[in-house]
């Protein structure tokens, strides 16, 4: 590394901070003006013109494009209608990473957030709380990529020598043949799963456990004296009073879920029957060059959010009607 | 101060100490097999019929990375000092998916260096076709079998670069020499060998199909050598999908590899081991007479940990996959492929050095390396197996074809065909099956 | 925080009899335990990765990390390796700075307007206010891989419509292609960051926004004066959401970012194992080289972030 590798990027960052600045005072500027003449709409347009500009360039645009190349041949040069839905739902390979993108999203929102939430309750309140919650949020600052070298050292299985991945000597040590776990379908699947969990659970639990702190105590405390067990005051008093922020985790981890890539990639490449939806996406369109194919697994993936879409409509709706 | 925050602070002084521990200067990179550039490659007499490049950027993107990047700029090093250009060297681990994206974005590298006529026959609309000089070159430099495989619909694109002797079987001489083998020359001399070898108390062969997501792509080689041993028609035929994955001849060539592969009384560590060891390491047992043989391509040199002699009167050496007729002369190969994407006089200029056999010299001499260039010296590759395979190459009565699986598209040679190599050898499915399985897969 | 549900210590409580405290005790154990227990589990794995990264090449090859206790070895050489070999794929000390370089701006200005939008979004009424909100909220979806080819040509191509260029190529080169990056951050931070912050804005006391406009305060003077104030918690917490995104970020920075050179670290952490892959073993040391910094500023910054994600989603 030299000097001017140093100069040229801080330079760089200087002058890129400089430029934004310019533009935020400039849009503010002309918001000013408006806003004095009373002309609200026109606020709106500049506070909104910046964003809309960028998603429409940056997502809008190529979310049309992948619709019409999901009708059209492996290089874009033919229409072939549903053909590629058809091999989706028809080819075995495309079923099973449909199946696995199914339980992918059906076990990790759920395991996630119920062990997220069985550990906020579990530490709540308990000493050293913090650190409690800081080793298991850990995970969720380190990268897909930096967790699957993580986790290989977990998983890594050696025919012949001695073991160097942990699952395995444990294994050993209990006097147990050592297995290759990622190449040992259905199995494989869940291993992988479970380095997403990891990541997850520390968000899930430092959400809930600060939502648990806003449960008023003399609920818990009305219910106990009129003779409730923790479980019943667990299931009846806790879990509705902080129903909306379980319900927000689980839909973030659902959209998280869905759009995994990185891991798979890293750890087993889609091989050994371990596809999903996003990472197959990418083989297709990327690596083996099929166009129509990869746009196809992206309009299902689409279509799979549909439904926490239109419940998030029904939220707004619903938050509209309570404001009148 | 809370106890997150403790925490925090201990993590970042902890980590901090290490950077700066870890600072102590450049880390120093010396390797014996690392040579220097010849005489004449340095000289700037030999680059006046490039022209003057002064202030021209080419920018080069491959798969080499690490070591083998480095050695492959120095050799080029010399081209920019006397011309002036400045080459933008960049390597990829994933360089299917990154030249895809570049392409199709309109980001094209000037040049890339593809390591499979597969995906440069994707991009063909995109690629600039080789001048009539660089033409020339590319006949004085390689034998039309190479060419071919640089050659998309009748248009030559693209000279090879780097190239590979894959028929390979790794050995350990002077276990060999103590015991009184003889080094097979047919495939029933190499069976009647391994009975010898397994007979007398030791495994012939050790096998590893494991490479992380690619885990399988050992095993196709088997395959592809033995289907070449049958005739060039039939691997052409293979190949070009003219006759169906599952033909029974190449069913019966997995049968013949599973002489082999699926023998539990040649196999080190077992069958079962095959496709969870990994391929880097896998031939390592030969060192310990654990085993007595290792299937792998030339490359499989740089696999040996440091300390180990690799040639002909050392620790470990290899020898020609054998033939299965008499009077053939095979070899299974692979390869980068110089593809232009831009074009402009530094690019030309650029193709045409890279297609010299000044370039291709000085290569072989900045690292362990091969080449089938024509022009080039074979004593000066830097390690004995690079000099063999180099030798073999550049030998006109050698049959070359380029490894089958970076010919058939995507969706079997990197995919269908690897996962059917891990089934079978894993005794999941038959060699029928498996060949049906791929015959499936093969894209209509 | 007080020790309202607080099981750690088992006071004798009035009418309560010696089996029930036992009881109450002995389910305290186990919580403990299992509290305990999950806290290690997710521990070790990074844990190993930190004992794997300080040992030498030979042995992370040979046996697990956990024989770092029993037969200990030690080196910094891989570290040194990685961050400051001259060699292709060495030298990661460029691309940490890159990184930071790249996350900046890659956190400030998505967050910036997203704010802005969200203000509009929020507490602007125009028709067709819900629909774009919601189109918006959707988007979030939409797969970034799919949005690479067409954004990266619109950087290298321009854009033209009909023959008319609207945009000309960009034709960055070298440090300057770090600008494409982070606009391509910008565009795949806004939804989330709209989403986020929507919550929390319509949440804003509609009194305290209604008593301003009687004041005489313009949509721009509430929005500075009245707004930004109140959410900042909202806004510290997700410009920590896309910082630890833009960090992290592998294909944006791999796709964006010209040449090995002027890439993030996450983007070419894994090129570093060589051409076949040979030198895996440099991994954990790189790795954790990646990993520490957003660490350590997730664990300060905790705090912050935990009070804005609550903000926008108990209401949810």
């Amino acid at each position: 590394m030299e000097i001017t590798d140093l100069t040229d990027r801080f330079g760089l960052l200087l002058v890129g901070l400089v430029a934004f600045a310019a533009v935020l005072m400039a849009l503010y500027g002309i918001a000013e003006l408006a806003s004095r003449r009373n002309r609200s709409k026109l606020v709106a347009f500049i506070f909104l013109l910046p964003a809309v500009l960028f998603l429409a360039v940056g997502l809008v645009y190529p979310a049309i494009r992948t619709l019409f190349m999901s009708f059209y041949n492996k290089d874009g040069s033919e229409f072939i209608g549903l053909d590629n839905y058809h091999w989706a739902l028809t080819d075995p390979s495309a079923l099973q990473t449909l199946i696995n993108t199914a339980l992918w999203i059906i076990v990790v929102p759920l395991v996630s957030t119920a062990l997220g939430l069985l550990y906020a309750v579990l530490i709540d309140g308990r000493r050293g709380e913090r650190t409690y919650k800081a080793l298991v949020f850990l995970p969720m600052g380190i990268s897909f990529v930096g967790a699957s070298i993580i986790w290989r050292f977990v998983y890594q299985y050696n025919g012949t020598g001695e073991q160097i991945g942990l699952l395995n000597q444990l294994l050993v040590w209990v006097g147990i043949e050592p297995v290759n776990w990622l190449n040992t379908f259905p199995i494989n699947n869940f291993l992988l799963m479970v380095v997403l969990i990891w990541i997850e659970v520390g968000f899930a639990t430092v959400v809930l456990s600060a939502a648990l702190k806003g449960v008023p105590t003399e609920i818990i405390e009305a219910a106990r004296i009129d003779g409730a067990n923790s479980s019943q005051i667990f299931w009846n008093v806790t879990v509705p009073s902080i129903r909306s922020a379980i319900i927000v985790v689980a839909v973030t981890v659902f959209i998280a879920t869905l759009k995994l890539f990185d891991i798979v990639r890293a750890m087993t490449r889609g091989e050994h029957k371990t596809d999903v939806l996003a990472h197959n996406m990418w083989d297709q369109a990327l690596r083996l060059g099929n166009d129509g194919r990869g746009a196809t697994m992206a309009v299902l993936l689409f279509a799979l959010v549909i439904p926490v879409v239109i419940y998030q409509v029904y939220n707004v709706r619903r938050q509209q009607l309570e404001a009148r | 101060m809370s106890k997150t925050r403790r925490l925090a602070f201990l993590v970042a002084a902890t980590s901090a100490t290490a950077l700066v521990a870890a600072a102590c200067g450049a880390p120093e990179e010396d390797d014996d097999a690392r040579g220097a550039v010849p005489d004449d490659a340095t000289d700037c007499a030999n680059y006046e019929e490039y022209g003057d490049l002064e202030g021209e950027t080419v920018s080069i993107f491959g798969s080499i990375r690490d070591q083998e990047a480095d050695e492959m700029t120095e050799a080029w090093s010399y081209f920019e000092e006397c011309t002036g250009v400045t080459i933008e060297y960049e390597g990829s681990g994933e360089l299917e998916a990154d030249i895809k994206v570049r392409v199709d974005g309109g980001n094209a590298p000037d040049i890339a260096l593809l390591p499979q006529p597969g995906l440069m026959a994707n991009f063909a609309d995109s690629l600039v076709p080789a001048s009539d000089e660089l033409t020339a070159l590319a006949e004085e430099g390689w034998s039309e079998d190479w060419r071919g495989y640089g050659t998309v619909d009748g248009t030559f694109y693209a000279p090879p670069h780097s190239s590979n002797a894959k028929s390979f079987v790794w050995y350990s001489p002077s276990f060999f020499e103590d015991n009184g083998y003889e080094i097979p020359t047919t495939w029933d001399e190499m069976i009647d060998l391994s009975d010898q070898i397994a007979a007398d108390g030791t495994m012939p062969w050790c096998v590893g199909f494991e490479s992380g997501g690619a885990t399988g792509w050992p095993g196709t080689d088997w395959i592809e050598d033995i289907v070449l041993r049958e005739g060039t028609d039939v691997y052409d035929q293979w190949v070009d999908h003219e006759i169906p994955f599952n033909d029974p001849q190449i069913v019966s060539a997995f049968e013949k590899a599973g002489e082999i592969l699926t023998n539990e009384d040649y196999i080190y560590g077992g069958t079962d081991t095959i496709s969870s060891t990994p391929f880097q390491e896998a031939g390592w047992p030969i060192l310990e007479d654990g085993c007595a043989m290792h299937r792998q391509a030339s490359f499989y040199g740089a696999m040996w940990e440091g300390g180990i002699e690799v040639a002909e009167d050392g620790d470990v050496f290899a020898f020609r996959f054998p033939e299965t007729n008499e009077g053939d002369n095979t070899m299974l190969v692979a390869g980068e492929f110089v593809a232009a994407f831009n074009d402009n006089e530094a690019i030309e200029a650029t193709r045409q050095f890279l297609a010299s056999s000044l370039y291709h010299n000085a290569r072989l001499q900045t690292g362990p390396w091969s080449t089938a260039n024509q022009g080039v010296d074979p004593a000066s590759a830097t390690t004995p197996i690079n000099e063999f395979a180099t030798e073999i190459l550049t030998d006109p009565d050698v049959t070359v074809r380029f490894d089958g699986s970076d010919l058939m598209p995507g969706e079997v040679g990197a995919s269908s065909f690897w996962t059917g190599m891990i089934q079978w050898v894993d005794g999941e499915k038959s060699a029928q099956e498996v060949a049906d399985d791929i015959e499936n897969s093969w894209p209509q | 925080m007080s020790a309202k549900t607080s099981a750690s210590e088992a006071p004798a409580k009035i009418g309560e009899s010696r089996g029930e405290r036992i009881r109450r005790m002995l389910s305290s154990r186990t919580a403990s335990l299992v509290a305990v227990l999950i806290a290690v589990l997710w521990t070790i794995p990074t844990f190993g990765l930190f004992v794997n990264s300080f040992r030498p090449t030979d042995d992370i090859r040979a046996t697990g990390w956990w024989k770092m206790f029993t037969e200990p070895s030690f080196t910094l050489e891989t570290y040194n390796y990685v961050l400051y070999s001259t060699s292709q794929g060495g030298g990661l000390a460029r691309n940490l700075i890159n990184t930071v370089v790249i996350t900046i701006p890659g956190v400030v200005i998505p967050v910036t307007f997203a704010v802005m939008a969200a203000y509009a979004l929020s507490w602007i009424e125009f028709r067709g206010r819900n629909l774009l909100y919601i189109s918006i909220f959707a988007l979030q979806v939409v797969p970034l891989q799919m949005a690479l080819i067409p954004l990266l040509s619109f950087f290298s191509r321009g854009l033209s419509i009909g023959g008319v260029t609207i945009m000309p190529a960009w034709e960055l080169s070298g440090v300057q292609t770090i600008v494409q990056v982070w606009v391509a951050h910008t565009i795949f931070g806004l939804p989330l960051a709209i989403f986020l912050l929507h919550n929390f804005m319509r949440e804003l006391p509609g009194d305290v926004m209604e008593a301003a406009r009687i004041d005489g305060a313009s949509h721009s003077q509430i929005f500075r004066k009245v707004a930004l104030p109140l959410v900042t918690p909202a806004l510290a917490s997700i410009a920590i959401f896309q910082f630890l995104w833009v960090w992290n970020d592998f294909l944006v920075g791999r796709t964006f970012g010209g040449g090995l050179a002027t890439q993030p670290l996450t983007a070419v952490l894994g090129d570093l194992a060589g051409t076949r892959g040979f030198g895996w073993t440099r991994l954990p040391a790189a790795a954790f080289i990646a990993i520490i910094v957003p660490l350590i500023v997730f664990l300060l910054l905790q705090r912050y972030f935990v009070r804005g994600l609550l903000a926008g989603s108990v209401k949810g």
